[in-house]
């Protein structure tokens, strides 16, 4: 810590953005006033600011000083995301080495040989995640079977190169919806809300897809983009009711969407055992399928599952990035986010920004509901919400609630979940293990994060993970 | 952006007494025109007594639709009253239970009328009483953690472990009271780990919460198809508490076999709302626990270990909720499901807020949660025309304007959630 950042040579001139760049605070944003403060204070006390605290201390260039200290806390902050992941996979293969009975065979014979034991606990480990790398990245087997192939012309012909792509189509398949669910938590995170009811708004926003998608009839491009939007609308609702609730009574959104969730759920299992959402003279809980017209298409072949539904979440993180970082509504937020007592000294609505933000926040999570139903299942079941409401609150805690960073840890969570149905076929260890890789690597990178900022940058982290959650019941 | 901005408006708070009267007279008027205009004719019938009870007691017939017309009435005045008068806090209160009260029976009346068979009261209460355990349980660890500052949002973790270790063990040792034990323990390692990472590590605790819930559940679910499945005899068949009627008190006719004749985990509940009430309110410890979650500072100036006192809370709600997540599987099924907390965890803890965190008013909450549970389960037995779906949404809804309408009001303590650094 003590080396190159502190000597690193200072470039005079205009200062170009930190590696973190749309989310680094420019000058003027509400989170300068803390900066100075806390790097006098740290140059103070503890050892290890002290080389980026006195560098600011010495040239008395603020900016420039606090440019290095993002840096050094973004390189850490990636290192302790890297990290986390490594030990949840480490602890995650041990769990799965000694539950394996073969393992388990073998360790009670370890003094007779100790080698074998070591042995078939790395290969318990090992053959689990192998295959899950193959189910969710790419399998060997499926470029060896390309090159047995007599041209590339048969091979493409026959789907034996799309078998190839396989698995990175199910791992965005599976990280479409948790890209958009987890947009809806971060939005909310950033403005200082937590979002814990991303099921009800999903709920809310595949109600309305799924009823546009069968029970309208309107042209191929036009009836898939109308079930989108109605996807937003649904969750939208859904959202502008905890906003409003929020603002105008003081409700705390923790309770209300908790609550949501249940009642959403509930709501949903009712609408589909009438005719209203339910298929006709079928007992199943369970709508009818969306119509053709409806279906969002495929953009890599029909073999494969990938469909536009992703370059929709992919777009929403874009939207959710430029209205964060470049649009005034975006600054409001995260101001109110950030302090909602400075926010309303200086002009802004707080109880408005509350409103629009989950209005916003419950359309994401709405259009990951249109995602699913119009992209892989085509149909609403009264279990279709799954636990893509929880998920999004990991995707959101691992990506720091930054839309970049919320797209690849969805992408990570697909990843695992594609790797997961392949580990389970292969291997019969249970997909469940994801789950708990899953919370190991957000409860890894949650611990160091907060210790760091407690002895070394507290606050100086702006918009950085310490900043962007919420405080307790009082929000 | 600005267009939808400007749609809405500037914020503006709601007439709390109003929305009160409001809900009153909806509440009224569901009395009214759906129980009472849609109820068959005839009379509705409720048992009073158990099969097998040492007192029989009659059966009481009443006749359904003017017992709703006139249930529906009474709450429309009520609501009139309300919206016209400014009342006491006592009498607000009283009038909201009265309300609720009406509009029960009105749906029981509408349910049982013109059925043959009678609806068993004393059953439905009993369940009712039953299924509330872990939801009491569970809001009782969110009471105690609470109380001193820490926000437990892993209650639903808790429960989840509490069953499966009692579950495992009691099946793999053939101990019951062995199984309670480490079921309690079980809630107490997560609780730990909120513990350490709350206190120590100062980790926003809405979130560690979350994550802990995702945690117990991942590795339950893992647990149980690697290895409780397979060994499903060994590992997953526990027996269960059998009842315990206690001489003399469960002998009482319709109290008796209520609140007197259920597992031991009706009783240590019992235990547990007592001394949590007492204990926080009339003893130096509950004063200190306080004292730390109100205002961490000036315990500190006095000599109160304030970390120490949350460690020491924390833990014993993991210990509680841990309880309750035994009774899941040694106190009622027997045999551990995937995910069967099914989140009662997190309608335990709407039942804290609800109570204001205060130990006797989450105890009301959660019997009104358990209630709906058991009525539905009851309905649907009776075969009524109500959607079970819309029955079961009941107390979320109720929970949401209850909230709303007087959220200003649930002032959780000033120093929940908020990490203590000794200046």
């Amino acid at each position: 810590m003590s080396g190159p950042p502190g000597e690193g040579p200072v470039t005079p001139g205009p200062v170009t953005p930190g590696p973190d760049g749309p989310q680094s605070p420019g000058p003027g944003t509400p989170q300068d006033a803390g900066t100075p403060a806390i790097a006098t204070s740290a140059s103070g006390d503890a050892p290890p600011p002290a080389s980026g605290g006195e560098e600011t201390a010495q040239d008395g260039r603020q900016p420039f000083g606090r440019i290095i200290l993002e840096s050094i806390v973004e390189g850490n902050s990636a290192m302790v995301t890297t990290l986390a992941i490594v030990a949840a996979i480490v602890v995650g293969g041990l769990l799965i080495a000694f539950t394996d009975p073969v393992v388990l065979t073998a360790w009670s014979n370890f003094s007779a040989n100790p080698g074998n034991a070591f042995a078939q606990a790395w290969d318990s480990a090992a053959g689990s995640y192998s295959a899950m790398f193959e189910g969710a990245i790419f399998n060997p087997h499926t470029i060896a079977a390309v090159f047995q192939q007599a041209s590339l012309a048969s091979a493409l012909h026959d789907g034996y190169v799309s078998a190839v792509f396989n698995p990175l189509s199910e791992t965005a398949v599976n990280a479409t919806p948790l890209i958009l669910a987890g947009l809806a938590v971060a939005l909310a995170f950033r403005a200082g809300l937590f979002n814990i009811g991303a099921t009800s708004q999903w709920i809310g926003g595949a109600m309305l897809a799924t009823w546009l998608g069968f029970g309208v009839s309107l042209p191929p491009f036009i009836h898939c983009v109308v079930c989108v939007i109605g996807g937003f609308v649904g969750g939208a609702v859904i959202g502008w009711v905890v906003g409003v609730l929020k603002a105008r009574t003081g409700a705390h959104e923790v309770i209300v969407t908790i609550m949501l969730n249940y009642v959403m759920e509930y709501l949903l299992s009712y609408l589909l055992g009438t005719s209203a959402l339910g298929k006709p003279g079928s007992n199943d809980l369970i709508s009818p399928n969306i119509a053709g017209s409806a279906v969002l298409p495929h953009i890599a072949g029909p073999s494969l599952r990938i469909n536009a539904g992703f370059l929709v979440a992919l777009a929403a993180a874009v939207g959710v990035w430029w209205l964060l970082s470049r649009s005034t509504l975006g600054f409001e937020f995260r101001t109110v986010g950030a302090n909602p007592s400075a926010a309303r000294a200086a002009g802004m609505s707080v109880e408005r920004t509350w409103i629009l933000v989950f209005l916003i926040a419950g359309g994401l999570a709405g259009l990951s509901g249109a995602a699913v139903v119009q992209g892989t299942d085509h149909f609403l079941t009264f279990q279709s919400y799954g636990t893509y409401g929880i998920d999004a609150i990991t995707v959101a805690l691992l990506g720091r609630a930054r839309p970049l960073g919320t797209v690849l840890a969805a992408l990570l969570y697909g990843g695992l979940y594609a790797g997961g149905v392949q580990m389970q076929a292969v291997t019969q260890t249970p997909a469940s293990m994801t789950e708990v890789i899953q919370a190991l690597i957000v409860l890894f990178v949650a611990a160091p994060a907060f210790v760091r900022a407690l002895f070394r940058l507290r606050g100086a982290k702006a918009g950085g993970e310490g900043q962007t959650l919420a405080k307790g019941w009082s929000g | 952006m600005t267009a939808v901005a400007s749609v809405i408006r500037a914020p503006r708070t709601v007439n709390r007494r109003l929305l009160t009267a409001a809900a009153f007279a909806v509440l009224g008027l569901v009395d009214v025109f759906v129980f009472g205009h849609l109820a068959h004719a005839g009379d509705a019938t409720f048992g009073l007594s158990l099969p097998g009870a040492a007192v029989t007691v009659p059966s009481l017939h009443v006749p359904a639709a003017p017992v709703a017309y006139a249930l529906g009435a009474a709450s429309i005045v009520l609501a009139i009253g309300r919206a016209a008068v400014e009342l006491g806090q006592r009498v607000r209160r009283v009038t909201i239970a009265a309300v609720l009260l009406f509009f029960v029976v009105a749906l029981l009346c509408w349910a049982d009328a013109g059925n043959a068979i009678p609806l068993n009261l004393v059953n439905l209460l009993a369940v009712a009483l039953s299924s509330s355990i872990p939801i009491i349980l569970g809001a009782m660890a969110g009471c105690l953690c609470e109380r001193s500052g820490v926000i437990n949002i892993a209650i639903e973790g808790q429960l989840l472990f509490g069953a499966f270790g009692a579950a495992v063990v009691a099946s793999a040792f053939g101990g019951l009271w062995l199984g309670l034990v480490t079921g309690s323990l079980a809630g107490g390692l997560i609780a730990v780990l909120l513990a350490v990472f709350a206190i120590r590590y100062m980790v926003d605790q809405i979130i560690l919460g979350v994550v802990l819930n995702v945690f117990a559940l991942g590795l339950t679910d893992f647990l149980f198809d690697r290895v409780l499945t397979p060994y499903q005899n060994r590992l997953n068949s526990p027996a269960t508490f059998a009842s315990v009627k206690i001489p003399g008190l469960g002998d009482i006719p319709i109290i008796g076999p209520i609140f007197f004749d259920s597992t031991i985990f009706l009783y240590i509940t019992y235990a547990v709302v007592i001394l949590v009430q007492v204990g926080l309110f009339r003893t130096r410890w509950g004063l200190r626990v306080r004292a730390v979650g109100e205002h961490p500072t000036a315990a500190d100036t006095v000599g109160i270990r304030v970390l120490g006192i949350r460690y020491r809370q924390v833990i014993l709600g993991g210990l509680v909720a841990g309880i309750g997540g035994a009774y899941l599987t040694i106190g009622s099924v027997g045999s551990f499901g995937e995910d069967m907390s099914s989140g009662l965890g997190y309608i335990a803890l709407a039942a804290l807020i609800f109570g204001r965190w205060d130990p006797l008013g989450a105890l009301g909450a959660a019997l009104i949660f358990g209630f709906a549970t058991s009525l539905e389960q009851i309905l649907s037995t009776l075969g009524t025309a109500l959607p079970s779906n819309i029955l079961l949404m009941a107390p979320y809804v109720v929970t949401i304007v209850a909230v709303a309408s007087r959220g200003g009001k649930i002032r959780p303590p000033k120093a929940d959630g908020k990490p203590y650094v000794k200046a």
